[in-house]
């Protein structure tokens, strides 16, 4: 039903023209669940952006055939675009508070789509909209018409986003990356939600992620996407047991899954043997009934209640919950960022709870202890070169002087595998994984012995992070690190970590070893997180 | 309270913040004028005054008390509503602000309307039309009008309207000394003549209103068109936009429905800032154009040190303010529905 | 040793190409600086440079319009217009940069307090500002160079004075979102002292959007003291001032004599310009993202 063929989109911008997608062709059938799969700046979302015809200004369409039912997308006016949009094809974003109007009652946003393709009259329009909110599984919709986005979860809000995509019951669905930043429980209620609304309403999609899995879970067909080019189309299995490109294999392989280890999510060709790490009996973290209560001005919110588990020497300790579980406060608290509201923290057995955070940074411990952050853009002063960021901590923890700093700089960028001429740029001239490594090499500058990692690569391109996930594997056996993973991921969870730790509303619902928690949970939760988490198909030839 | 009536609790707590405020503006205005120079009891008593019949006129005017003991009387008196008697004109300070603000208000308020129905659809022009050449006016407006002074525009437009082109009549003020004022309800001139259907008083009025709202205007078009225009981009580029768009709506939906009524909400916090600084430009116009309203009474007053005319002068302009900007973010809090929900 | 003197030549040439580079990109910030380079060219050397002394006065030659010996004509006291537009070039410069640099210092000092650590702090001084700026901003001027009395010291304190809530507002606010970003916890974790964050890793950032400011205050701060001298408040006759040289000119603008008024507003205005234009470029070159 949709058929593209030579589709160009170009961007006129200040510095000339740029091409996102180039020359790429490709066919959807009725019914049919295709997965646009990419790293960032693939141009798969400028691909849906150019079938809907809503690119900015600054965006040249060139095709030779782009057919939707036999309407010529390309050379339809803008007043056949418009009624195509929202009544034949419509489109679903990523973020869905923001994708509502804020100060508009969600019923009423569902309402302005139906009258706009005349699906309903005023009189029976909020029947309509009530009806649709039922139809995304919304509960109590009659009273759900009033509320206003910033009432309703994440989740909810992405219901609500589908509710008016296929309130005129659209023949093709676009859906750019929905579930990104949801939790993974959330995400695979929402998935699960969309292909039931599809295949009940027997509707095409058009499904946009980076994640491959995810997009084996839920596409039929897959074409993958790289520089603005298809580099390979393929029924799903196909692509992911016999991957025939050689940047489809890296993705396939870098894509973590159950039955991987870390090294195997690289190319072949990168390959050397994984040290083996070695866990000490000595324990170098202790926490004991560690609480955190945060009063605010409408009540108090336990963050954390009364936690306590160990890390040994050597180990390397997942932290694991959705959002809101407490995680981030556990790790923010740990590296004495803020200090913990009940409870004792033992650091190499001291108890360093009872040091206030204020004064922390001046205590000789502090450079034992280090944080490499999630974002690796905002953990880097904008102002800094990477040879300032990475000096820093050297600078104020230690007595080094100029040259010896230089030399302890130029020795944790080879650690991490940062280009030594890297080091006088500034962190807008850095790409993601060079910023995440600069990152890694300020943390690892103090050879601290604990690192704790709060989501690394939760924003990086999949294929980078199977390169980050090895370099800390590496640096953890050089080194003899211990560390605490905490990421809402269980797939990469379980490729580094050797003991697992859920949390969920502030407790650990379990603990124990990695492969444990994984073959066997005990908790209904812990089952819930494993069988939500995307499951590529397996490969027939596992190392 | 706070969970069953959030809005209304929002309320109270945004008009309890303006009493510290309040309270600060009165110690203020207080203290300014305690400082100007020149001792009002000397002027009081007239150039033939000895020592003592100055002296008793200062014990009079209470000014030989304590600073504290003068504030105390002073706010008493504030409470009363007495702001003194104006050593110039010889009335209470109240009312002779009372007898000129309509002419100030008059001013003020009409240049506000005129560069609002400029300004706003100038903005939201450039915004929908990015570089075309409507956008490049705006901008080229903005920069333009924040560099004027006020003062100056107001001349150079009596020199070419009045003296090269005739059109407007000479800046006296309100009205040219063949009119008579009309009948006295609400001391707006044009809504008073056209009550009593005295339309040639009103023409007059009018003509005499024109020059001076056009240079006032002038001040606050660029800000209120910047605001606009920076408002509307924002949110034309915002998400939930995209998502109208996405779903086919119609252009004027998206525009007045969507984009418009959310970038409405910075826009009317910008017109009382703006407001603020019309307030300040209103002295300016006023001695241009010899405009009778509370502007020039100060002017004149600080010239003499008349020193109960200006406090009252400052304390009435600041208290607009105040109360000008409790209104504003009363009408934010009825438009916008996330305010008292959502915790900062 | 060699290494870190070449590494400080190299930061000076990347500043001056960073600057060199700014000004090709963006032709209106490149006006601007030059029109900021004529009128510090004329605030230094012009009192020296003018053909008539500004004080002289001449009946004789006095409202005559604009001539070859006269190039802005004279005024009513028979003395030179050009002479006192120029030469009034480096008084109203002078209040307005040092009258913005005070309340920069002040305001940002003030405004980083607040926005770092909140609490009482933060409130009482919200409180101060919110009352300073419950004034409309020329009212208050116009009162406290009426009770400090009518110098050039008290017009900059004045215009000083209300210009700090601006700064410390947007200070306030920028401290504020970065406080929470994930480069200041790294530099805790780095070791890095609390005064140490604000001073260096966190105030530097708020730089670029605090230029647009500083640009426009100073624009504003120069319209400030020209009306305050307009309104008989500022700097006294007969010292030029474009302000007062404006009022006196106004008078005789109804009879027809324009040259009195014109000139000084209209160089008033291009000052004001100038600065107002300057907002965008000054927060380019802070900006180390601008930086190819």
């Amino acid at each position: 039903m949709l058929s593209v063929q030579n589709l160009n989109v170009k961007f006129n911008t200040r510095k000339g023209l740029v091409e996102a997608v180039r020359d790429i062709s490709f066919n959807l059938k009725k019914g049919e669940i295709l997965g646009i799969v990419g790293e960032s700046g693939s141009g798969k979302s400028v691909t849906s952006y150019a079938l809907m015809r809503i690119l900015d200004n600054t965006g040249l369409i060139r095709a030779n055939k782009m057919i939707y039912s036999g309407i010529d997308l390309d050379n339809a006016s803008e007043k056949l675009m418009m009624d195509i949009r929202g009544r034949e094809v419509s489109m679903i974003f990523q973020n869905p508070r923001t994708s509502l109007n804020p100060i508009r009652k969600i019923g009423v946003q569902i309402e302005d789509v139906l009258r706009r393709h005349s699906r309903a009259t005023r009189y029976n329009a909020k029947q309509k909209a009530i009806e649709a909110l039922r139809a995304v599984k919304i509960k109590d919709p009659e009273n759900r018409y009033y509320s206003y986005p910033y009432q309703l979860s994440g989740g909810m809000c992405q219901r609500v986003v589908c509710a008016i995509a296929l309130a005129c019951d659209p023949k093709l669905l676009i859906a750019d990356e929905p579930t990104t930043g949801l939790d993974i429980t959330t995400q695979k209620a929402v998935m699960d939600l969309i292909k039931d609304l599809i295949l009940s309403r027997n509707m095409s999609s058009i499904f946009i992620t980076h994640d491959l899995g995810l997009a084996s879970e839920y596409c039929d067909r897959i074409i993958v996407m790289k520089d603005g080019s298809i580099v390979e189309k393929g029924v799903t299995k196909n692509i992911f047991t016999y991957p025939k490109h050689p940047y489809t294999q890296k993705l396939v392989n870098a894509t973590p899954r159950p039955e991987k280890n870390i090294r195997s999510l690289l190319p072949p060709q990168v390959k050397n043997h994984e040290v083996k790490h070695v866990i000490q009996d000595h324990t170098i973290l202790e926490v004991k009934n560690l609480s955190k209560l945060y009063k605010g001005q409408f009540g108090s919110i336990q963050a954390v209640k009364s936690i306590s588990f160990k890390i040994k020497k050597g180990e390397c300790v997942g932290l694991v919950g959705e959002s809101g579980c407490g995680k981030s406060t556990t790790s923010a608290i740990l590296s004495r960022l803020i200090d913990a509201s009940e409870g004792q923290i033992f650091f190499d057995k001291k108890d360093i709870s009872m040091l206030p955070s204020k004064n922390f940074s001046k205590n000789p411990i502090r450079s034992h202890i280090q944080m490499v952050f999630q974002d690796p853009t905002e953990s880097l002063n904008p102002r800094y070169t990477a040879k300032q960021s990475i000096s820093d901590p050297l600078k104020n923890l230690t007595n080094m002087n100029n040259d010896e700093i230089n030399t302890k700089v130029i020795e944790a960028s080879n650690l991490v595998g940062l280009p030594l001429n890297l080091l006088d740029r500034l962190p807008h001239q850095l790409s993601g994984g060079q910023k995440a490594r600069v990152g890694i090499a300020r943390a690892i500058a103090l050879s601290p012995k604990l690192l704790i990692l709060d989501e690394p690569t939760a924003s990086l391109d999949v294929s980078i992070q199977a390169v980050i996930l090895n370099l800390l594997v590496d640096l953890r056996a050089k080194l003899g690190m211990s560390y605490l993973f905490v990421s809402h991921d269980l797939n990469v969870v379980q490729l580094l970590c050797d003991y697992i730790i859920v949390m969920k509303e502030g407790v650990i619902i379990e603990q124990g070893k990695s492969n444990q928690i994984i073959s066997n949970p005990k908790e209904s939760y812990t089952r819930l997180l494993l069988e939500a988490s995307p499951k590529p198909p397996k490969l027939p030839n596992v190392p | 309270m706070k969970n069953k009536f959030p809005k209304l609790h929002a309320a109270l707590f945004r008009s309890v913040q303006s009493i510290p405020v309040l309270i600060g503006v009165v110690v203020i205005s207080f203290l300014l004028t305690r400082a100007l120079p020149g001792d009002p009891a000397v002027y009081f008593a007239g150039a033939a005054a000895d020592e003592q019949s100055i002296n008793e006129i200062r014990i009079a005017m209470g000014l030989d008390k304590t600073l504290y003991e003068q504030f105390f009387v002073y706010v008493n008196n504030l409470m009363q509503g007495n702001l003194g008697t104006s050593l110039s004109t010889g009335q209470p300070v109240l009312n002779d602000l009372i007898k000129r603000l309509p002419a100030s208000l008059e001013l003020t308020i009409l240049s506000l309307i005129l560069s609002s129905l400029i300004s706003i659809p100038l903005g939201i022009l450039a915004a929908t039309r990015p570089d075309s050449w409507i956008d490049h006016l705006c901008r080229f407006l903005v920069t333009a009008g924040v560099s004027l002074p006020t003062f100056f525009t107001g001349i150079l437009l009596i020199y070419i309207f009045y003296y090269i082109l005739g059109l407007s009549p000479s800046p006296i003020g309100r009205l040219d000394f063949m009119y008579i004022e009309p009948n006295l309800v609400t001391g707006f001139y044009l809504i008073d003549a056209a009550i009593s259907n005295d339309w040639e008083t009103w023409i007059g009025a009018t003509k005499q209103l024109i020059l001076p709202s056009v240079t006032l205007s002038l001040f606050t078009l660029a800000p209120i068109a910047r605001m606009t225009r920076a408002s509307m981009l924002t949110i034309l580029s915002s998400e939930f936009v995209r998502t109208a768009k996405a779903a086919g709506l119609s252009n004027g939906k998206v525009l007045f429905s969507y984009a418009l009524r959310n970038a409405l909400l910075p826009i009317i916090t910008t017109l009382g800032m703006v407001f603020s600084f019309a307030l300040g430009a209103n002295v300016l116009v006023e001695k241009v154009f010899a405009w009778p309203g509370i502007g020039s009474y100060a002017v004149e007053a600080l010239i003499v040190s008349d020193y109960a005319a200006v406090q009252g002068f400052v304390l009435s302009m600041a208290i607009m303010f105040v109360i000008l900007n409790l209104l504003i973010d009363l009408i934010y809090m009825i438009i916008d529905p996330r305010i008292g929900f959502e915790s900062k | 040793m060699i290494i870190s003197s070449s590494i400080n030549n190299i930061k000076e040439s990347k500043f001056i190409n960073h600057f060199i580079s700014i000004l090709k990109e963006n032709p209106i910030t490149f006006l601007a600086f030059l029109m900021l380079f004529f009128f510090m060219i004329t605030a230094i050397l012009g009192p020296y440079l003018v053909p008539y002394d500004p004080l002289e006065t001449n009946a004789k030659i006095a409202l005559q319009p604009p001539s070859i010996e006269h190039l802005f004509g004279t005024d009513n006291l028979g003395r030179d217009v050009f002479s006192r537009v120029i030469v009034a070039t480096r008084l109203d410069l002078t209040i307005s940069v040092l009258a913005v640099l005070i309340s920069f210092i002040i305001g940002s000092f003030l405004g980083t307090l607040a926005g770092y650590w909140g609490g009482w702090l933060d409130i009482f001084l919200s409180r101060i500002l919110d009352t300073i700026m419950a004034f409309p901003l020329f009212v208050l001027a116009m009162g406290i160079v009426a009770a400090l009395g009518n110098t050039i010291e008290n017009i900059i304190y004045a215009t000083a004075i209300i210009n700090i809530p601006f700064y410390a507002r947007l200070v306030r606010a920028e401290v504020n979102i970065r406080r929470e970003a994930s480069f200041v916890h790294a530099a805790k974790m780095a070791g890095n002292s609390e005064f140490k964050i604000l001073a260096i890793h966190i105030f530097p950032n708020t730089l670029p959007p605090m230029m647009v400011q500083v640009s426009l205050n100073l624009g504003w701060a120069i319209l400030n003291a020209a009306g305050l001298s307009f309104i008989g408040l500022g700097v006294r006759p007969p010292t030029p001032e474009w302000g007062i040289m404006v009022a006196e000119g106004a008078n005789f603008i109804i009879s027809g004599e324009w040259w009195l008024a014109l000139f000084p507003g209209l160089w008033l205005m291009l000052a004001v310009l100038t600065f107002n234009l300057l907002g965008d470029g000054l927060r380019d070159i802070f900006d180390p993202r601008k930086r190819a």
